[in-house]
């Protein structure tokens, strides 16, 4: 009977044509405005690690007091002293520290100019810490980290670049004229939000090309590519060294923990530590520190940008005045079939038969909306750029879920709509009809 | 088959109560041919529509094949309409975007009939109306008579034990009429059960019983002044012209 009931709704499409347009037009643009706000916003707001992200956390400690804090956050990033501390104290499962490197890549054939690359200082842990696909090798190891050795990681478009896509690894590349060697390559990896370096707002650019030990990278005396935040703290230390031990903060740290017993443990150890530094006359305040997993890292970094929430809200705002006017449209459509209604209910059909006959027509307009909608959330996506920066409009794709679940949408809430004027409907008195005819 | 006892039926305003049918009693029984008679605004349609459980009443008993009709629901009454009864009405109420074939089709779906048990009744009642060439004819392309026939064959395609007809012959000229009146006449011998509604003395002349109806009542003509009162009306009517 469904399937009779469709066809009667295919036929009644073809019945007031302007009707039946004006109807489809808008849950089309009211389901298409929805999917293109709601495509970026399922982009940003995504878990960027869902295996882990409860597992994998951010410490923090204020090392610059209430005096210089954000409202009494601890800064997002760490200072070297910090971070050595936390990564000789080994107390967490795996435990890496990062920062920004920007660095001139020498090709390898040919008479080509060299090029910039961005990518990051950190240590072996980091890889196996943040499941990085590898294609060829594999990351570095604690051997490799305490040996302060000239090794890289490289990903698939760079080593496509350099070696035309050939197995790099035991090969050397050249960066910032020092001489590496290539231990692994990645598949493409490009986490978004890339939850593990907020704090130089790279959530949402290109993907990291290359990778190096931060040992090493602290023995060539390597600036930071990203950020060095020193807030209004007086101790910024003069040149290398005294930079390196000031109080300006450029490494984020991570440390992944099992249960939440270690995580309670590692926050323990954290407030330890501050404790000890303010023994030490280091910090003139009590220990201020926090350990936050990947998701609460995120909604602490506001990695979903205001306007994207903003935005879905004013599209879905508009989505439901498109469906009121759609109730409307569909009131005067199925009342003007109320001589219809009394002869079907004349000939047997229930008040039950008449919901469903009419809640499937609605459900085929719904259709025919969502097939309207979809192209014109194709072109809504091609135009995103002109509403969001353009680095976070790329992220939003017309994928299969977000092609079924624009159907899905524009029935569901077509068929929604339906609910009033289908009760008026059946409400209709046959023998008033009848009559009246 | 059709048994209504001090049935009424009021319509009810802020105002005013206005009684559409009072007191009213019929028995018609199975295998009947009754047709039902009275002035504009006597009751009498209202009367077909409460029998053809289309309408509730306010108070009597309706009993309709035994049953008591009163304390049915929404499903048991389209139930019961759609198993027992046929339905022609003055206006042959096809629906215009099916087809002769799709329309007749109407009932038998909401019966959950099977496919091709839905093809042979449905060619059967066609053919029986002498339709069944125009089955993919759309109401329009058909003439008046040959719409009412259309009704017809829908009414007929679920053998319906009760058929009932509102001035089925009152959109119709008179050849038309009177070929609608043959089949009417033609399934009535085949054993179903008719209550027609009609203005007209011919076409009431020809069922087997006469039931008049006034101001919502019926009544025993040969007593009632108010039918010798509606005669007179008439026949003055008829005489000024």
């Amino acid at each position: 009977m469904f399937v009779h009931y469709a066809q009667l709704g295919l036929l009644s499409l073809r019945r007031n044509p302007l009707l039946t347009a004006l109807m489809i037009m808008s849950i089309a643009f009211g389901v298409a405005a929805s999917m293109v706000t709601y495509a970026v916003f399922r982009a940003v707001s995504g878990d960027p690690i869902p295996q882990k992200s409860a597992h994998l956390f951010a410490p923090q400690v204020d090392n610059w007091g209430p005096q210089y804090n954000r409202k009494g956050e601890p800064a997002s990033a760490m200072t070297y002293t910090d971070a050595m501390a936390l990564m000789h104290a080994h107390k967490a499962k795996r435990q890496t520290v990062l920062f920004q490197v920007l660095m001139s890549v020498m090709p390898t054939q040919g008479s080509g100019l060299p090029f910039k690359s961005a990518g990051y200082a950190t240590y072996g842990d980091f890889f196996s810490m943040f499941d990085v696909p590898f294609q060829y090798g594999q990351g570095w190891n604690a051997q490799d980290d305490d040996n302060r050795a000239a090794v890289a990681v490289i990903s698939r478009d760079l080593n496509q670049k350099l070696f035309g896509g050939a197995n790099s690894v035991g090969r050397e590349i050249e960066l910032e004229e020092q001489t590496y060697r290539i231990v692994g390559v990645t598949e493409h990896w490009d986490p978004k939000p890339r939850f593990f370096d907020m704090f130089n707002g790279n959530a949402y650019t290109d993907a990291s090309e290359v990778y190096i030990p931060f040992t090493h990278a602290i023995d060539l005396k390597m600036d930071t590519g990203g950020n060095n935040s020193c807030s209004g703290v007086g101790n910024r230390g003069v040149g290398w060294d005294g930079w390196i031990r000031g109080e300006c903060v450029w490494i984020s740290p991570w440390v992944e923990l099992d249960s939440k017993a270690d995580a309670d443990e590692y926050l323990q150890f954290l407030h330890a530590y501050a404790q000890e530094q303010q023994r030490a006359g280091r910090f003139s305040w009590a220990p201020n520190v926090r350990l936050r997993d990947v998701n609460a890292w995120l909604e602490f970094q506001h990695a979903v940008p205001p306007e994207s929430r903003l935005s879905l809200t004013v599209a879905l705002g508009f989505f439901v005045i498109c469906l009121v006017n759609t109730i409307g449209l569909l009131l005067a459509k199925f009342m003007r079939r109320a001589p219809e209604i009394g002869i079907r209910r004349a000939l047997g059909a229930s008040r039950a038969d008449i919901y469903r006959q009419f809640l499937a027509e609605a459900g085929m307009v719904g259709l025919a909306g969502g097939v309207l909608g979809l192209f014109l959330t194709g072109l809504g996506m091609a135009g995103a750029g002109m509403v969001f920066e353009p680095q976070i409009a790329r992220l939003a794709h017309l994928d299969m879920s977000l092609v079924a679940l624009t159907l899905l949408v524009a029935i569901g809430a077509t068929v929604l709509a339906a609910f009033y004027p289908t009760w008026r409907a059946a409400q209709v008195q046959p023998a008033w009809q009848l009559k009246s005819n | 088959m059709l048994k209504m006892t001090h049935l009424s039926k009021v319509y009810r305003t802020e105002v005013v109560e206005t009684y559409a049918l009072r007191d009213f009693n019929i028995d018609v029984k199975e295998g009947e041919f009754v047709a039902v008679t009275g002035p504009s605004g006597s009751g009498k349609t209202t009367f077909l529509t409460i029998a053809g459980l289309l309408e509730t009443f306010t108070g009597g008993e309706y009993h309709l094949d035994g049953v008591e009709v009163s304390h049915l629901n929404d499903n048991a009454r389209s139930k019961i309409r759609n198993e027992k009864i046929g339905f022609i009405f003055q206006a042959f109420n096809l629906i215009p975007d099916l087809n002769v074939f799709d329309n007749v089709e109407v009932p038998l779906r909401y019966r959950g009939m099977k496919s091709a048990e839905r093809k042979k009744r449905i060619m059967e009642s066609l053919e029986r109306v002498g339709l069944a060439s125009r089955a993919k004819h759309y109401p329009a392309e058909l003439s008046g008579g040959q719409q009412q026939r259309v009704a017809i064959a829908r009414a007929l395609a679920g053998s319906p034990r009760l058929l009932l007809a509102d001035e089925p012959t009152g959109n119709l000229d008179t050849q038309m009429a009177r070929s609608v009146l043959e089949l009417l006449e033609e399934i009535h011998r085949e054993g179903a059960t008719i209550v027609m509604v009609t203005h007209d003395p011919e076409l009431a002349a020809r069922a087997q019983r006469n039931v008049h109806v006034i101001d919502g009542q019926v009544v025993d003509l040969a007593e009632d002044p108010r039918f010798h009162a509606h005669v007179a009306q008439v026949a003055e009517a008829t005489h000024g012209r």
